[in-house]
């Protein structure tokens, strides 16, 4: 395939126009021409808020779900036609752990291990002890299913993902349910299997948690993806504000819109406005010059989460 | 072909964790397993998985103790009490042989259309609705492969519980009545070997029913997320096909209902067997697995799994 050969530039995931309504014609359109680019080596975080179509769109590009419109090329074929050649490469979690609840956590990804067609069954206890070690659940390996935690749960899922070398992992709301201490351990675990040479395709509504593992960054927002790009093309297209403390409400309010700057607002101990290239020094300087008492002031660029509610526009679940 | 070579795997540097599991994990050339051996492990780990299960192991029970209490009822009632039907109930007084039979008979129009649906209930539905279905299809398994092993593993499941009901009956009929030679419902005597045989024929006439009725219930699960539903609505399907069967009026519907046939399993016991009805239930039996095994890979090969 000709797309493949040049494979250094290609890209390991790929979406063009990928469209899913159900229900038909008149039907609700989950996910809307999206193109989602998944270079390699990425840590891709594929943000949105709940019902965005994040889940849906992972489910297309793993063949759980026939798109209505559009394709996928993940790995150099083609989804959902070429599912036994490339998914052997990719390892997945899908909205959540799904294990036999009466089976031990050991014996849940040995039964996965009999699945895999490649498996080497001579090697399988081997492995799935491996993967277990890697999540730090050895030592309830025994444990059954329905006896673990929502955190063990989550990482037994993980290991899942870890039986076999990948060439990329999506984890789909890996750290859903999991601890400050266990979310921290994903994110290492995360950056550690990219510095292996493992493409990530990480999806998740609480930002934070992933803003500092992600090198790519593409947000969906009722079904579409309303942008896509490295972290920094991502966040830095976002004006870094300046924030005033001040007694002097109004008469910095006049300073600051003196200078230009763009959305001029007053908060309950002073003023705010966006920058827009004007340097701070100079409005500390007009801000004194003016005579007014500034307590403090502060520059702050974007963080992802402002990025993020500016793109979706508020509220995590108001598209739903 | 995608390239595989322009997509390496982890590098070979990778830490000490991953790099056995490069090294060994995927059985690429020589070592590979095999098509057929990767099946039939995938098969052993079906088998296990039903197996192990608590509710199946009662349910297995359950199927066990039915030739127990036929034996057991007939022994300590009136020796006496006679009656002319084809279940063989009134053989077993003087013949422990026929408990199996007894059993077989009484089994097959509730409790192993039962157990089959159980198992057919879990197959696709009950995997969906744990979630393990979506684990299994990204590992990946492809879909046609996916419902193979269900339904061997179903079918196998079924013959399980036919031989465990006949090889039960037979030890409770030894131990109350004592086996011999067989007298058939034509009047002639068969040697116990090859009464045996006959019984054995038996066991696979009742498990092609059973196969058949599996196929039923593997389209079934395919429909819903819900496996007690798939196993009701199967259930209902096996229990009117039955009642169906039973009203004389409806003799034009009589030749397309699965059940029509099933209990030809009596002239197993003729001499010579008599082979009419026996060949039209298997034609059925046959008939049922094609439609249903057809229309249930129809159905899971373009569902879109949500669950």
């Amino acid at each position: 395939m000709s797309v493949a050969a040049d494979a250094a530039a290609a890209p390991v995931l790929a979406t063009s126009g990928l469209t899913k309504r159900f229900g038909g014609k008149t039907g609700q359109t989950a996910v809307d021409a999206v193109d989602l680019t998944v270079p390699r080596g990425a840590v891709y975080g594929f943000l949105g808020p709940n019902g965005s179509g994040k889940t849906t769109t992972i489910r297309m590009v793993l063949g759980l779900v026939r798109p209505t419109a559009g394709d996928v090329r993940l790995l150099g074929g083609r989804m959902p036609d070429d599912v036994a050649t490339v998914l052997p490469r990719v390892g997945a979690l899908v909205e959540g752990p799904g294990f036999h609840p009466y089976l031990s956590g050991r014996a849940n990804l040995a039964r996965l291990d009999a699945a895999d067609r490649l498996a080497d069954p001579r090697t399988s206890a081997q492995r799935v002890d491996e993967a277990l070690d890697r999540v730090d659940l050895l030592g309830s390996a025994r444990k059954r299913f329905r006896a673990y935690s929502l955190g063990m749960r989550q990482r037994l899922a993980i290991a899942a993902t870890l039986l076999q070398p990948r060439d990329l992992l999506v984890l789909d709301e890996p750290t859903n349910g999991l601890d400050p201490q266990g979310t921290r351990e994903v994110r290492t675990l995360i950056g550690r299997l990219n510095q292996e040479g493992v493409t990530l395709l990480v999806s998740s509504h609480l930002l934070s948690e992933i803003e500092q593992v992600c090198t790519h960054l593409g947000v969906m927002r009722t079904g579409r993806l309303v942008a896509q790009g490295s972290s920094a093309d991502v966040l830095g297209s976002t004006r870094p504000s300046a924030e005033v403390t001040t007694p002097d409400t109004t008469r910095a309010a006049e300073v600051l819109a003196g200078l230009g700057l763009a959305d001029v607002s007053p908060t309950p101990d002073g003023v705010t406005a966006t920058l827009d290239g004007v340097a701070p020094e100079a409005v500390v300087a007009a801000l004194v010059g003016a005579g007014v008492a500034v307590r403090g002031f502060v520059v702050r660029h974007a963080t992802l989460e402002d990025r993020f509610i500016e793109l979706t526009g508020g509220g995590f679940d108001a598209d739903e | 072909m995608p390239t595989s070579d322009a997509l390496p795997a982890a590098p070979a540097d990778a830490p000490e964790v991953v790099e056995p599991v490069d090294a060994v994990g995927r059985a690429e050339q020589g070592a590979r397993p095999g098509a057929v051996g990767a099946w039939l492990r995938f098969l052993r780990s079906e088998l296990r998985l039903i197996l192990g299960r608590r509710r199946n192991q009662v349910g297995l029970a359950v199927l066990a103790a039915v030739p127990v209490v036929i034996a057991i009822a007939v022994k300590v009632a009136d020796p006496t009490s006679n009656g002319d039907d084809a279940t063989f109930l009134n053989q077993i007084t003087g013949n422990g042989f026929f408990v199996a039979l007894a059993a077989l008979a009484l089994e097959i129009g509730l409790f192993l259309p039962l157990a089959v649906a159980v198992l057919a209930g879990d197959a696709v539905a009950g995997e969906a609705n744990v979630g393990t279905l979506r684990g299994l299809l990204v590992v990946p398994v492809t879909r046609g492969r996916l419902l193979a092993v269900k339904y061997v593993a179903l079918v196998l499941g079924a013959l399980l519980g036919v031989v465990l009901v006949a090889v039960v009956g037979l030890v409770a009929g030894a131990v109350l009545f004592g086996l011999h030679p067989v007298v058939t419902l034509s009047g002639t005597t068969l040697g116990l070997g090859a009464g045996l045989v006959r019984l054995l024929l038996v066991v696979l006439y009742v498990t092609a029913y059973l196969a058949a009725l599996g196929a039923l219930g593997l389209f079934v699960s395919t429909l819903t997320e819900q496996p007690m539903g798939a196993t009701v609505g199967i259930i209902i399907l096996s229990t009117a096909m039955w009642i169906l069967d039973s009203i004389e009026q409806l003799h034009w519907l009589h030749p397309w209902l699965l059940v029509d046939h099933q209990l030809a399993l009596v002239d197993l016991l003729r001499d010579p067997v008599y082979t009419h009805d026996l060949s039209l239930g298997l034609l059925t039996d046959l008939a049922y697995v094609v439609v249903f095994l057809a229309a249930a890979w129809a159905r899971f090969t373009s569902k879109d799994v949500t669950s």
